[in-house]
């Protein structure tokens, strides 16, 4: 079975909550105590000459990356409508060459 | 895309369809396919195949289900006795009764009154803003419409700044909004800076941009310049961030011009052939150094020169204009100094530019072409300021600030109905002064709403509520900037059974049939919509329908190819033919025709008194990704990103107050008082606080004088009505002063509203008292004898 992982270029995250709230309604997370991922925010802060401020969103044990989706050929719920398009998942054997064309700046990899 | 537009799959019917309102936002018309089950919204997702969203959706849209399925959806027609006003006593009534009801009480107005005294109320962005014009011209027959911020201070401050001097209609980022293929055509260019000038798209998605296309660019290489008082998640990434004190952005511009002209950066020949006033313009601003402008704007000198440099020498460049323009008193100026730079830069028009077009096109202007069923004597008599602002009442909408003083007064004439078209001004969004409002409104005979939800406005003033569909329960079409610069047409497709409830056009049509059936000809939505395609093009409704959306064609450089006239000149639509950076016709309205800083009425210099009890500037209405102003405070998914009012404070202010993040702080001057809760971040000045708008709590008791705690966070209560600029617009919703308190009790700034007293005071002139030795630029040194 194809392993997968979730890629975010969280440079470009605005933090505008659709991965949140996609997941919600994909995953038919009823209660909003819980979270199938959730943004962290860093920021505004002055580090060395300029503004520090990202938002990074975390999967949390809720995440199945979406395989049923993935097998359909569909993108997983939050990356299909991530408004700053900065999120993907892909095999694990793909991770090293995305990481390559993404760069540096803010990039993490999840397998949740 | 593909053909056809409602496929079945397995047990769902699923329907694609473009986004606009209700639930409100701009017209954007995102893309989205929308699942049913059993004829209930089960699910929404973004349509891959749009254009400009490429299956990307917001959280709001993601929500829908939550909408559409919630419990509080006004789903029929409700009465209410006069008597019984603010108290949750509504009775459900037949469409019939509802009519009867409507129809009886206009016509009491009509024949006892005049139509004139009837008042329609529109909100912002919403499918209202085509259709509430068309309900009280062709239905009520009164010409007294309007958009009812002071100084109507949205998006119509910059269409006439825009129509007066470019002669254009909304003057827009190039994003390749017109390309099918987009960023790839081998026409379009990358901008290579973009300034935003108090304007924060990603949040707004603005009169129909798409925000996150800004991040499109970003990764494609355009690079930022952000002219805003707060430091936006764009601005931390900008190359210059000018952090100015709110409301001096015509200083800003008047020192950028400084630079551009007086170190010769601007392009000689588009201005030789296509530019008024820029001599002129130049010897006007050679006095606006940049460090004129740090010492009142608090940006430092080398800032604005080095933005000023970089955007005038790399070309092609961009600017987007934003709500800071509308809501100050010294918009016009700012806009006439924003037109300006761009102007004198050469980038109107051109790839990677600012998109010019038409100012209207389809249905932006069927909605004001049926003013012609008012009465001529009556539209004669619209409550237009055309004494004080003659600028305004050029106009196609009535004064706001005049028809308060028609409320209060009852002079020219007595205003005895009001219709709230598909708003909720007393949440803070459009009243300033809402408790003065909430006062005047109660003095009418009949008020009548149609909504979504029971809003406070209903409750507090309405006789009778009508059940307003949302657009995934409705047919209509949705164009960006309203037809003022029209990427695309979209279909909104109805996916789910409406019930009772109704879409704004069939509420216009089933209202107007009743009242003047001569205007309202056509029997459903898909009649009216084929009927508005015909004006311009062959095909039909269900043609669009199939299509999805249809990309209108543009063209670069319109103003070469007499494009933009409706004579078919080359040039642009003003009296010289030319982009007027010195206006031809501001004279006539009594205002400069060169533009000018003038400080806020309100501020620590021009009046160093008050600012000694309120040393905060408080600017406001910074938007939020999980609403649409007053909007979906009771979506739960939506709710849960936000669930208080905030209050954005420097982490160094809030420490010497002794405020914590998280604390409920009462924020108050001499107007009024309202609590929020304390965000504490880098991300205000220290001398400035930002607080949200458009706050009222639903989970809490409805009636009177609670009204779901309407007044609790209601930051319009700290803002003055006219205070508005000498054309007629703009007002200081984004600059007074305040204190800011922490409070142990969030209900400190409850308040009865029949207790509120108005102040005297009905001009444009500053607050000053005498005391303001630091400003020679107040309105009333420009404007004197007002």
């Amino acid at each position: 079975m194809t392993q997968y992982a979730m890629i975010i270029d969280y440079k470009y995250c605005t933090g505008c909550h659709t991965c949140e709230v996609a997941c919600r309604q994909e995953k038919q997370i009823e209660s909003q105590e819980e979270w199938g991922i959730k943004f962290a925010e860093f920021g505004p802060m002055r580090q060395g000459d300029e503004w520090y401020w990202d938002y990074v969103p975390v999967p949390s044990n809720l995440c199945d990356l979406c395989v049923d989706r993935i097998e359909e050929g569909k993108k997983p719920a939050c990356a299909h409508h991530c408004l700053a398009k900065c999120m993907e998942v892909v095999s694990v054997d793909e991770v090293p060459a995305r990481l390559t064309d993404l760069g540096a700046g803010g990039v993490a990899v999840f397998m949740p | 895309m593909k053909k056809g537009y409602k496929t079945e799959q397995g047990d769902e019917v699923l329907v694609r369809t473009c986004g606009w309102s209700p639930p409100g936002d701009h017209p954007v018309g995102c893309g989205m396919i929308l699942h049913v089950k059993d004829g209930k919204l089960v699910k929404v997702e973004g349509d891959p195949e749009h254009p400009i969203s490429q299956g990307r959706l917001c959280p709001r849209c993601l929500a829908l289900t939550e909408f559409e399925n919630h419990p509080d959806r006004i789903r029929y027609p409700m009465k209410r006795a006069k008597a019984d006003r603010g108290k949750d006593k509504w009775e459900r009534i037949s469409w019939d009764e509802a009519l009867d009801i409507l129809e009886e009480e206009v016509h009491k107005i009509w024949d006892n009154y005049g139509p004139e005294s009837i008042f329609v109320s529109q909100g912002t962005g919403r499918q209202a803003s085509l259709y509430a014009p068309p309900m009280a011209n062709a239905c009520f027959k009164t010409p007294n419409i309007s958009f009812m911020m002071s100084g109507s201070s949205c998006y119509g401050p910059r269409t006439v700044v825009a129509d007066f001097l470019l002669g254009a209609g909304y003057p827009e980022l190039d994003y390749a909004q017109f390309f099918e293929q987009r960023y790839d055509d081998p026409e379009y260019e990358v901008p290579k800076y973009i300034i935003l000038w108090g304007k924060s798209p990603l949040q707004s998605n603005p009169d129909g941009f798409y925000g996150h296309s800004l991040i499109d660019l970003m990764k494609r290489g355009s690079k930022f310049i952000v002219i805003d008082p707060r430091l936006t998640w764009l601005a931390s990434r900008a190359e210059y961030h000018l952090q100015l004190r709110p409301g001096t952005d015509a200083a800003i511009g008047l020192a950028m011009l400084h630079v551009i002209l007086g170190e010769d950066l601007y392009d000689h020949e588009f201005c030789e052939n296509w530019v008024f006033g820029v001599d002129e313009l130049a010897e006007h601003v050679k006095q606006f150094t940049p460090e004129w402008a740090e010492e009142i704007t608090w940006v430092p000198a080398d800032v604005i020169r080095g933005a000023a440099r970089a955007f005038a020498t790399n070309a092609p460049s961009s600017i987007m204009w934003g709500l800071a323009f509308d809501t100050q008193q010294n918009g016009a100026q700012a806009g006439q100094a924003m037109l300006a730079i761009a102007s004198v830069c050469g980038y109107m028009d051109v790839p990677g530019g600012i998109i010019l077009a038409l100012p209207s096109s389809f249905m932006g202007r069927w909605r004001f072409e049926t003013s012609q069923y008012v009465d001529p004597e009556v539209f004669a008599k619209r409550i237009d300021a055309k004494e004080d602002h003659p600028a305004y009442a050029t106009g196609p909408m009535c004064h706001p600030d005049s028809i308060l003083t028609a409320l209060e007064t009852e002079q020219p004439y007595p205003i005895k109905m009001t219709y709230f078209y598909g708003s909720n001004p007393l949440s803070p969004t459009c009243y300033a002064e809402p408790e003065r409002w909430y006062n005047a409104l109660m003095k009418c005979d009949f008020n009548a709403a149609h909504d979504v939800f029971m809003t406070p406005t209903i409750m507090a003033l309405c006789d009778l509520v009508l059940p307003l569909a949302g657009f995934a329960a409705q047919d209509a079409v949705v164009l960006p900037h309203f037809g003022r610069n029209t990427h695309f047409l979209g279909a909104i497709n109805q996916a789910i059974d409406p019930g009772e409830c109704k879409s704004d056009i069939e509420i216009d049509m089933i209202v107007g049939k009743r009242l003047n059936p001569e205007a309202w000809p056509w029997e459903t939505a898909e009649e009216f919509f084929d009927a508005q395609i015909h004006t311009q093009y062959d095909w039909d409704f269900s043609d669009l329908r199939d299509a999805g959306v249809f990309q209108q064609k543009q063209v670069y450089r319109k103003y070469e190819k007499g494009l933009l006239r409706p004579d078919g000149e080359p040039g642009f639509n003003t009296p010289t033919g030319m982009i007027e950076v010195q206006s031809s016709i501001y004279d006539d309205f009594g205002e400069y025709d060169l533009p000018f800083f003038m400080e806020p009425a309100m501020s620590p210099y021009s009046t160093p008194e008050l600012a000694k009890e309120y040393p905060l500037v408080l600017t406001t209405g910074g938007r939020d990704f999980v609403s649409f102003h007053s909007e979906h405070r009771q979506i739960p998914s939506l709710r849960n990103c936000t669930p208080d009012p905030l209050l954005t404070i420097n982490p160094k202010t809030a420490a010497a107050l002794g405020i914590n993040d998280g604390d409920w702080v009462l924020i108050e001057n001499q107007f009024g008082k309202c609590c929020e809760r304390a965000r504490v971040s880098y991300e205000v000045a220290e001398r400035v606080v930002h607080a949200a708008h458009g706050w009222w709590f639903p989970e809490q008791d409805g009636e009177f004088p609670n009204l779901f705690g309407v007044w609790k966070s209601n930051i319009n209560r700290l803002i003055p009505m006219y205070k508005v600029g000498k054309l007629g617009y703009g007002a200081p919703y984004k600059g007074v002063l305040c204190k800011v308190t922490k409070v142990s009790d969030p209900d400190a700034a409850m308040q009865d509203p029949t207790a509120y007293v108005a102040g005297e005071d009905r001009g444009p002139n500053s607050f000053e008292d005498g005391s303001a030795e630091k400003s020679p630029y107040l309105y009333q040194n420009f404007h004197p004898g007002e």
